[in-house]
């Protein structure tokens, strides 16, 4: 690996005057032995899937496998069209693409786990509605995704990506955080920046446990992926508007991990704790469980 | 994939809704139709733990009998494998088990092949997607589907896993795992080897042809 956390990528970046999304393709190339061209075609082949699962619900409801949930992308960009709305149209279709890739998830459609499958919204999310509102080339995305896969990469190898070991800060989180990284780079800010949105991001759901209703990667799942995109979108205007992250992005990661394991396993994916174990939710829970 | 891959966070490209109850489950299927080699008549299959508790609203159910019909991970035919096993004729049954001390999403499979030969396979769905298959016809391994595989049955001799290596090495297959196990001294014993690259029909019929080597499964990556 020519990188293994945030400090070598500045490092290598100021070295070389470049972006993080080049080291990350360099390194890529070098580790799955194969070319820019062909990874460029890989990444295209995920962006592809990705941007099916964030259009298909918008219209059309699908319910989930469980029949807990499902219609909640099509109520929201119903609303989108109203043209009423606080968060403003922006950010809320770029949350609706979350959802409707969510409910693709949860209705056992395909998707790109990424990082994970109960995190799955929120990358694309941000990289599509970036991609479409700035009509961004072929390569901009393919860069907007290396960046992320960098960010993605760090987290995990220096702390956790699964909700059972970190809770959802860890799944939503790196997921907010590849997110935010991708976006300050295609909007020109610096790999200082992109880091320091990523490490924001890390910040603002520090703690952030995984309760998820009976054991289902749904309810509150999808929410999270909707907070998750605007969680994103704040850390990338807070970085790209020069607003440091006092804490160094690599520091965050490793409070991240020790807050992690610091949680309970009630809080951990048991679905032992949090809402798991309200009534609704147990009223919930005997539907659905043997 | 290698292990620091960017698509190891950008992927895998699955069917959801969970990495662990569903994509891996789907893998452990999908080893099963490797190890009985594509025919598979009828599979019981014995869930543990978290795997039983959420087993159809996870599609754990659907993805299992995906992977036993041979589908890949990605393939939005999952959903409907239940219908799809029913018109090729393939039976299934599922039952809640306690397989005693394995990872709370493990799975036994008893499958019957066409010709009434049966076959057992064992693993757990370990997290991320990521799969270990730990037991093979009664015996013990450790399987992650990440390489191709090939598991040889044969009596414990001395020098058959040197001779085994010695035709893989001949025909440029790099060794990733290997993995010996007997049953007893001089009984039937199986190594399980996980190898860079596939490795060719040639080197398998070698393989086979080995004195004592009772027959050989391989396994693609999962």
């Amino acid at each position: 690996m020519m990188y293994k956390n945030g400090k070598d990528l500045l490092d290598y970046c100021n070295k070389h005057n470049c972006k993080i999304s080049d080291i990350v393709m360099e390194n890529e190339c070098k580790i799955s032995q194969i070319s820019k061209e062909e990874l460029g075609k890989k990444l295209m082949d995920v962006y592809g899937i990705m941007t099916d699962a964030c259009h298909k619900t918008l219209e059309k409801a699908i319910p989930s496998v469980s029949g807990l949930t499902g219609g909640d992308a099509k109520r929201l960009t119903e609303y989108i069209n109203s043209g009423d709305s606080l968060c403003g149209k922006e950010l809320l279709t770029a949350v609706s693409y979350a959802m409707s890739c969510f409910e693709v998830n949860t209705s056992m459609g395909r998707i790109v786990a990424a990082p994970t499958a109960g995190s799955c919204g929120i990358v694309p999310a941000v990289v599509i509605s970036i991609a479409n509102r700035f009509q961004l080339s072929e390569e901009e995305i393919v860069r907007a995704l290396a960046t992320a896969g960098g960010i993605g990469q760090i987290i995990s190898q220096n702390a956790t990506v699964s909700g059972a070991e970190g809770g959802c800060q860890a799944e939503c989180g790196e997921a907010s955080s590849m997110a935010a990284a991708a976006a300050v780079e295609i909007r020109g800010g610096s790999p200082q920046q992109a880091l320091d949105a990523a490490a924001i991001c890390l910040k603002n759901v520090m703690g952030l446990v995984c309760d998820p209703v009976a054991g289902l990667v749904e309810i509150p799942c999808e929410k999270r992926n909707a907070i998750g995109v605007a969680n994103a979108y704040l850390s990338s205007d807070l970085a790209l508007a020069s607003v440091r992250s006092n804490i160094p992005f690599d520091e965050t990661v490793e409070a991240m991990y020790r807050v992690g394991r610091q949680l309970p396993m009630e809080l951990r994916e048991t679905a032992m704790g949090g809402i798991a174990t309200c009534p609704s939710a147990l009223c919930m829970r005997k539907k659905v469980i043997k | 994939m290698m292990q620091n891959s960017i698509f190891n966070v950008l992927g895998p490209v699955m069917i959801g809704p969970s990495s662990s109850h569903t994509a891996g489950a789907q893998r452990l299927g999908r080893a099963g139709y490797m190890v009985a080699n594509g025919d598979i008549k009828d599979v019981r299959f014995r869930l543990h733990g978290s795997f039983a508790k959420t087993c159809q609203g996870h599609g754990t159910d659907k993805a299992l009998v995906g992977g036993i019909l041979g589908m890949q991970p990605w393939d939005s035919n999952i959903k409907f494998s239940h219908k799809i096993a029913q018109e090729k004729g393939v039976t299934f049954s599922f039952e809640e088990a306690d397989l005693g001390d394995v990872h709370p999403n493990t799975v036994a499979m008893d499958i019957t092949k066409s010709d009434g030969t049966k076959l057992f396979i064992m693993g757990s769905s370990i997290g991320g997607g990521s799969i270990k298959i730990i037991n093979i016809n009664g015996l013990s391994c450790d399987i992650t589907g990440d390489y191709p595989a090939v598991i040889v049955n044969h009596l414990d001799k001395l020098g058959m896993v040197s001779t085994i290596t010695k035709i893989l090495a001949e025909h440029s297959i790099n060794i990733v795992s290997l993995k010996n196990n007997r049953s007893g001294k001089g009984e039937v014993a199986s190594t399980i080897i996980e190898t860079d690259d596939k490795i060719p029909e040639i080197c398998i019929k070698q393989i086979v042809g080995i004195k004592d080597v009772l027959n050989c499964q391989t396994m693609e990556r999962l």
